[in-house]
């Protein structure tokens, strides 16, 4: 950044600084606290100056944007050339009632779609299941068969959108009747552009919607990956997703270091198939939180960047520059939004956008301000599909390639997040790898640990929320209620009757049993027979009982 | 010494955010009581019949997926069904207002709101412990 002479003149013009100008200052005027933190406790300097990046070239620690190691953005010309994805995220009822808001959404200048499913649908069971009693459509849409995902792309172009499916434990069956979709169209499969989340490993550290042990589970998601590599090549079979981890309350340290720890797990199990991590290292993507600590946020993301490149390049041995890549989606935080005084959380959502995009995100969605109650109404989701709007049209960020580049405050961040992740992934080495960790409970109790500090944090007013603990007003919020209608649930549950009544039994009994015998096979990739079975018109819950009944179901080690 | 308030904290449906459950969880043992948790996807019968094992003084349901109007007032009409209603049972998570005055009805004692503060919380079950163990 400066050379030597350089920085003895500016060490000796900080430290005259130090003894006038501030000492006179703080005499004046204390500061408000002894100690300042950002959002995930980590303590603040009160000046980042050129000797904090002493002994760090910026031509190794920065590169250029577009190259190793890609800290200032994955792209040459980064949002000059083409703006981030608007995608955001919804579900809700049934398919034909998430069919109207993605063309609402769509008709509005979103650019991706994003299906969030209901918890039925997230835990492999159809909505006629017991265990799906009270749950229909609640936090996302009901997706059981492949009629159900006919009726939710009808009349949507799946051949030119690219869709986002934030599916885990089932993903392979999900995509599968994404595939057998598009298949009945005509539109071929190596046109498919899109994204299954399909990370298992921050389930059982975060997200908890797991279905089979981790060994049974790193195991079909190699089979997608492998299965991608061959006929769906633009389609990304993971998102490495960090965002829960943050969500359940991790700092942004520690979603750093789990995500990227879990990300080069799933490399080892790949390379370990037998596939070449060239094949398909340049489809893993990845999917971070946006918090609402700006600069930590915006240096996390660029830690990211350099770390997995490093990581993919030097351990991994990939060559092909593509699966150096970084590539992310970005979602603000649901966690940081308030019950209380709601329309403030336009304001929360805002500032958490621009981290996200000032950090290089490929794509992005922000959540809307009614999200701590329930699915967003359309008059709340089109105020926060504008907000990116604003951000790209009218912000100017987008103008320049990594502006806050060279902040001594972000690099020095940026530096310190990636220190704290390495030391993460040694603690996880130590403790024999990724699943180890998690069978110990330690990823889950590092994470709860976090989660409890923050709220005593914010209990013992270290920490203000505004409405929450400080600003509080007394007013009822007025948010209008999204309900899933009775109607919508009839419909679902009267189209399964009919699906069971009218298929093929003979072929659809056929396909369960192959299915059946590639789970117990090894060798065999199941993706081609979960195809198969949904063609037949197997049903989700169908399909997960043949796989739970072949691989047995996680119990999660209990801890808080 | 004074009995141990105990306390189930559980996870009734699929619902699987347990930050909240957890943060309480660990505030209510924190404040002295034992708390035994039950993890997650629990079925009002799982919870009911852990209680009665348990020997519970009262329990905290959490749900945040929308599904509480069916799985809360079921395991309140469990417990009764087992001679067991004297367990006060409380609920926490993403309730909407509305559907507050129909659990009360249906026997729930407490729904607490997101940024409820924890030592209301704690005050609440402090409560619940000692009317039940006079």
């Amino acid at each position: 950044m400066a050379d030597s002479d350089d920085l003895q003149e500016i060490e000796a013009r900080l430290r005259k600084w130090e003894a006038t100008t501030l000492k006179e200052a703080l005499k004046a005027l204390p500061e408000r606290r002894k100690e300042f933190l950002t959002t995930s406790s980590r303590p603040v300097r009160r000046l980042y100056t050129p000797l904090d990046l002493r002994g760090k070239p910026p031509s190794e620690r920065l590169g250029q944007p577009g190259e190793f190691p890609f800290t200032r953005g994955i792209h040459p010309t980064m949002y000059r050339g083409r703006l981030w994805t608007m995608r955001m995220f919804a579900g809700y009822g049934s398919a034909d009632d998430t069919n109207r808001r993605f063309k609402y959404l769509i008709s509005h200048g979103e650019t991706g779609l994003s299906v969030a499913f209901d918890m039925p649908t997230l835990y492999g069971y159809d909505t006629d299941a017991p265990e799906a009693k009270g749950e229909f459509g609640t936090c996302g849409v009901a997706v059981s068969s492949l009629d159900d995902m006919q009726i939710l792309f009808r009349d949507i172009d799946v051949g030119e959108i690219s869709t986002s499916m934030t599916i885990n434990a089932p993903a392979d069956v999900t995509w599968a009747m994404y595939l057998g979709m598009a298949e009945s169209r005509g539109v071929p499969l190596t046109k498919l552009r899109g994204t299954i989340q399909n990370d298992i490993l921050k389930e059982y550290e975060a997200q908890k919607e797991w279905i089979f042990p981790p060994e049974p589970s790193m195991r079909l998601v190699v089979d997608t990956f492998e299965f991608g590599v061959k006929q769906v090549p633009q389609w990304n079979t993971i998102s490495i997703s960090g965002y829960h981890i943050r969500e359940a309350g991790a700092t942004a340290g520690q979603e750093l270091a789990f995500t990227l720890a879990n990300g080069m797990e799933y490399v080892r199990w790949g390379i370990d198939r037998g596939l070449k991590v060239d094949s398909f290292a340049p489809r893993l993507s990845f999917f971070f939180n946006a918090h609402n600590d700006l600069f930590e946020e915006i240096a996390k993301y660029r830690a990211a960047r350099r770390i997995w490149a490093r990581e993919m390049r030097d351990t991994f041995g990939a060559k092909n520059a593509r699966s150096w890549l970084l590539r992310t989606h970005a979602q603000t935080a649901g966690v940081s939004l308030t019950a209380q005084q709601p329309e403030v959380n336009i304001v929360r959502t805002t500032i958490q956008a621009l981290a996200a995009v000032l950090g290089g995100a490929q794509s992005l969605h922000t959540n809307s301000y009614d999200e701590a109650y329930q699915v967003p109404n359309e008059k709340a989701v089109r105020i926060a599909l504008r907000t990116q709007q604003i951000l790209a049209h009218e912000s100017g960020i987008a103008n320049t390639v990594d502006p806050l580049g060279g902040s001594y405050y972000l690099e020095d961040l940026t530096d310190e997040l990636e220190e704290e992740a390495y030391r993460y992934f040694d603690r996880i080495q130590e403790l024999g790898g990724v699943i180890a960790s998690i069978r110990k409970g330690f990823i889950q109790q590092e994470i709860a640990n976090s989660a409890y500090r923050y709220q005593r944090e914010i209990e013992d007013k270290e920490r203000i929320i505004v409405g929450v603990n400080d600003f509080v007003v007394d007013e009822q919020p007025e948010v209008e209620p999204l309900r899933v209608s009775a109607a919508s649930l009839r419909g679902q549950l009267d189209r399964l009757k009919r699906i069971r009544a009218n298929r093929d039994r003979k072929k659809w009994q056929r396909s369960l049993d192959g299915l059946r015998k590639a789970c117990e096979d090894e060798d065999a990739n199941t993706m081609p027979h979960i195809l198969d079975a949904v063609r037949s018109r197997a049903t989700l819950g169908e399909i997960c009982d043949v796989m739970r009944e072949a691989f047995g179901v996680w119990e999660e080690p209990l801890l808080y | 010494m004074a009995k141990k308030i105990r306390v189930l904290m559980a996870k009734p449906g699929l619902d699987g955010h347990d930050r909240g459950v957890k943060v309480i969880a660990r505030a209510l043992r924190d404040a002295g009581m034992e708390v035994i948790y039950t993890g997650l996807r629990q079925t009002p019968e799982d919870i009911v019949e852990a209680a009665i094992q348990e020997d519970v003084d009262a329990i905290g349901l959490s749900c945040l997926s929308g599904a509480h109007m069916v799985l809360f007032p079921e395991v309140v009409s469990l417990l009764k069904k087992r001679k067991a209603g004297d367990i006060v049972v409380a609920g926490g998570g993403i309730i909407p207002e509305e559907d507050i005055p129909k659990l009360k009805k249906a026997g729930v004692r407490v729904v607490f709101g997101p940024g409820t503060p924890l030592k209301e919380i704690v005050a609440f079950f402090e409560k619940a412990g000692a009317a039940k163990g006079a």
